[in-house]
C-alpha cells in the first residue's frame, strides 16, 4: 500500500507535467500496450496473490460461497476493502456499515484517479473509465511511474489491473478450495488474521507525526461505542471521530 | 447465484461505492479545487477506520491479543511484509492463549 504523503506528491508533479507537454498527440491505447501491461505486471500479481490466499480463507470462515466470493472479486475488485469486509460479515450482515467501510477504505482511488488524469488526456472515455474500472495501488503506481518517464501506450495500465485481477481472484479461489476448514480457527489463532492484516495495512499507512491525533481519538471512539452501542456503529463512529481532528486545532504543517 | 439476497445486495453496494471512488477523482479532477482541509480530511480517513476496527480486539480483548497486537506492528514496521507480519500475530496469539488463556 502507498502512503499518501508520495500518493500527493504524483499529483503535483503529474499535473505539473501535463501542462507542459501540450497538444501533440503523444499517446497510444494499443493492444499491444495492453499485453505488455499484462505480462510486465508479474512481480505485483505474484504480491497480490498472497493476500488473495488469505481472503479466499477468510471469505469461507465468513460464510461466503465460492461463487459470492469471486463475484465480489470481479465486480468490486478491492482488496484491502474486502478484506475489511470479511471482518464485518455477520448476519444478519449490516449492509450500510459494509458499503460506508467500503466507500472510506477506497477513497484512496479518489486520489490514484485525480493523479492519472493529467496522463489520459486525449483518450477516448471508455477508454479512460474502461481502465479505471480495474485501477488498483499496484498497477495504479506501476503504470503511472511509467506514464511520468514518458510511455505512450496507456493501455498498460488496463494490461496491469487484468494481471491484477486474475491473480486476486484464481487465489481467492485456491483459498476457498484448499485453505478454508483446514481448522478450527480460534484454536489456531486464525481468528486473530484479520487483526493481524488490519494492523499491517495500518503500520503501511502510517504518515508520520500527523496521524497520531487521529489514531487515538478514533481508538478510544471505537472501544467506547463498541462497548455501549450495538452493531457495527463503532467503526463509523470512531472513523469519523478520529478523521474529525484534522478539522481543529493547530494549523497543519506539512501534509 | 449468490448464497442469499442480501449477500447479492452487498456485494452489488460495494462494487458501486468502489467504481464511484475509481472513476470520481479522474473525473472531478480538473472542475473542482479540493480544499486543504478536506484533504486533510479525507486522508485521515482510511487510518481511523483500520484503527476502529481493530481497537477493541487490541485494547480490550486481553493481554494475548494485546501483545499479539505489538508483534505484528513491529513485524510489519521493520519487515514491510504482511504475509509474515500476520504469521508471526497468529503464531504469538496461539503460543500466548495456552499460557495466559
Amino acid at each position: 500500500m502507498l502512503k499518501t504523503t508520495s500518493l500527493l506528491h504524483i499529483i503535483c508533479n503529474s499535473s505539473r507535467i501535463s501542462y507542459t507537454k501540450g497538444m501533440e498527440r503523444d499517446f497510444e491505447f494499443s493492444p499491444k500496450g495492453l499485453a505488455d501491461g499484462f505480462i510486465k505486471s508479474w512481480p505485483i500479481a505474484v504480491g497480490v496473490f498472497t493476500y488473495g490466499l488469505v481472503f479466499g480463507l477468510l471469505s469461507s470462515d465468513a460464510g461466503l460461497s465460492l461463487f459470492d466470493a469471486v463475484a465480489m472479486c470481479v465486480i468490486v475488485f478491492a482488496g484491502a476493502a474486502q478484506l475489511i469486509a470479511m471482518g464485518i460479515w455477520i448476519h444478519p450482515l449490516p449492509i450500510w456499515t459494509i458499503i460506508f467501510t467500503t466507500l472510506a477504505i477506497n477513497l484512496r482511488y479518489v486520489l490514484e484517479g485525480a493523479a492519472l488524469e493529467p496522463h489520459f488526456r486525449g483518450l477516448k472515455k471508455w477508454q479512460s473509465y474502461l481502465t479505471l474500472f480495474f485501477m488498483n495501488d499496484e498497477s495504479w503506481a506501476l503504470s503511472l511511474s511509467r506514464f511520468k518517464r514518458g510511455a505512450k501506450d496507456k493501455a498498460f495500465m488496463l494490461g496491469s489491473g487484468l494481471a491484477v485481477l486474475v491473480a486476486w481472484t484464481s487465489s481467492t479461489v485456491v483459498g476457498q478450495i484448499w485453505l478454508a476448514g483446514v481448522a478450527d480457527s480460534s484454536k489456531w489463532g486464525l481468528d486473530f488474521a484479520l487483526t493481524a492484516v488490519f494492523l499491517s495495512m495500518l503500520v503501511s499507512m502510517w504518515r508520520g507525526k500527523s496521524d497520531i491525533a487521529p489514531c487515538i481519538v478514533a481508538g478510544i471512539v471505537a472501544v467506547a461505542a463498541e462497548r455501549l452501542l450495538p452493531g457495527t456503529w463503532y467503526i463509523l463512529l470512531g472513523a469519523l471521530a478520529g478523521a474529525c481532528t484534522t478539522l481543529f486545532g493547530r494549523r497543519k504543517k506539512h501534509v | 447465484m449468490f448464497s442469499n439476497t442480501e449477500t447479492g445486495v452487498v456485494i452489488f453496494g460495494m462494487a458501486v461505492v468502489t467504481y464511484l471512488t475509481r472513476a470520481s477523482g479522474f473525473y472531478l479532477v480538473s472542475r473542482v479545487k479540493v480544499s486543504g482541509k478536506l484533504e486533510a480530511f479525507l486522508n485521515a480517513i482510511p487510518g481511523t477506520v483500520l484503527v476502529s476496527l481493530v481497537a477493541p480486539v487490541v485494547l480490550a480483548d486481553g493481554p494475548a491479543e494485546s501483545i499479539a497486537s505489538l508483534a505484528v506492528v513491529l513485524t510489519a514496521w521493520k519487515s514491510r511484509n504482511l504475509p509474515l507480519a500476520m504469521v508471526v500475530g497468529i503464531v504469538t496469539v496461539w503460543v500466548l492463549r495456552r499460557f495466559i488463556g
